[in-house]
């Protein structure tokens, strides 16, 4: 057992490595849309527990790692409302969620 | 924090890989909607991890708005949208997922060896401020984050306008360009019954 009086800061910066390659993983491998909007939630989260984690561990008495964590779960509620809106108006146009299937915008 | 410490490590193992393994579900699952469900509990494991860190104002905010509204919002995104479809094949498709794979499992190790090798300047445990974090979180959005958390109060605004304007349908009674009646009909329900069981 190691003797440690704390949990170690890398502990927290795999996890959150391993949950933003998971997301980057969702978002290039995806045929749905509402998957693509939830893969960019898990990459958003693990900005999160990164700023979190120095926060806590490295500015333990200023925190402004949790202001910006704030912040960011604004943003991000503000793009999930968004994203799940242009969705809506994709499907009307389309009756489709396949992101193969959205290519409007090609040259 | 005043939680023993072998406490504090078996609540850090079970939330982690409660993390890890629901993302990849999330991710890799069939159905959408156990994906969906699966991300609520990865927000509320993050939730956890934020409470280990000794942040509860966060912790309370993350659980409010991820899994109290974003979550339930692309739920609400799925029953709207949840056509059981026969997807196109693409012909590539292997050469992607091994393209795809290996970029992530090299990011993975590129963010994994810096996290190990690089030296922390980790400040002493001794002022932390702790449970006082509510107030100093308080203290900086009406100080020195003033101006963000204002702009973050216009961007709200933005999004939910911007939500109702771009999911909302046509209401008007007639075309503007020629007059005749507006099909009024839902779109979903001319072409098919949404939520069929094809399967």
């Amino acid at each position: 057992m190691m003797n440690l009086e704390s949990i170690p800061i890398q502990a927290f910066l795999i996890v959150s490595s391993a949950l933003f390659c998971i997301g980057i993983w969702g978002l290039l491998n995806s045929r749905n849309a509402v998957r693509v909007l939830m893969s960019i939630e898990l990459m958003l989260n693990a900005v999160n527990i990164n700023l979190m984690a120095f926060s806590s561990y490295i500015d333990n008495n200023l925190i402004q790692g949790q202001v910006f964590t704030i912040f960011v779960i604004t943003v991000a509620a503000a793009e999930a409302a968004v994203g799940l809106a242009i969705l809506l108006s994709l499907y009307r146009n389309r009756v489709t969620v396949d992101m193969e299937s959205f290519n409007l915008l090609k040259w | 924090m005043s939680i023993a410490i072998t406490t504090q490590f078996i609540c850090f193992t079970i939330l982690s890989l409660v993390v890890i393994i629901g993302a990849l579900g999330v991710v890799l699952l069939e159905s959408i909607v156990y994906s969906a469900f699966l991300l609520g509990g990865v927000f509320m494991s993050v939730a956890g991890l934020y409470l280990l860190l000794n942040a509860s104002f966060v912790a309370a905010a993350q659980v409010l708005v991820y899994v109290g509204a974003v979550n339930v919002l692309i739920i609400f995104a799925i029953m709207l949208v949840n056509k059981k479809e026969d997807l196109k094949p693409i012909n590539d498709i292997k050469s992607r997922r091994i393209i795809s794979t290996s970029i992530c499992l090299t990011l993975l190790s590129l963010l994994i060896r810096v996290d190990l090798t690089n030296v922390w300047s980790l400040s002493s445990p001794q002022n932390s401020i702790g449970e006082e974090s509510t107030i100093r979180i308080g203290e900086h959005l009406f100080s020195d984050y003033l101006l963000p958390f204002e702009v973050a109060s216009v961007l709200l605004l933005m999004a939910m306008i911007g939500a109702i304007v771009l999911a909302r349908r046509d209401v008007m009674s007639k075309d503007i360009s020629t007059g005749l009646p507006v099909d009024q009909e839902l779109i979903e329900k001319s072409s098919e019954p949404l939520l069929t069981n094809k399967n």
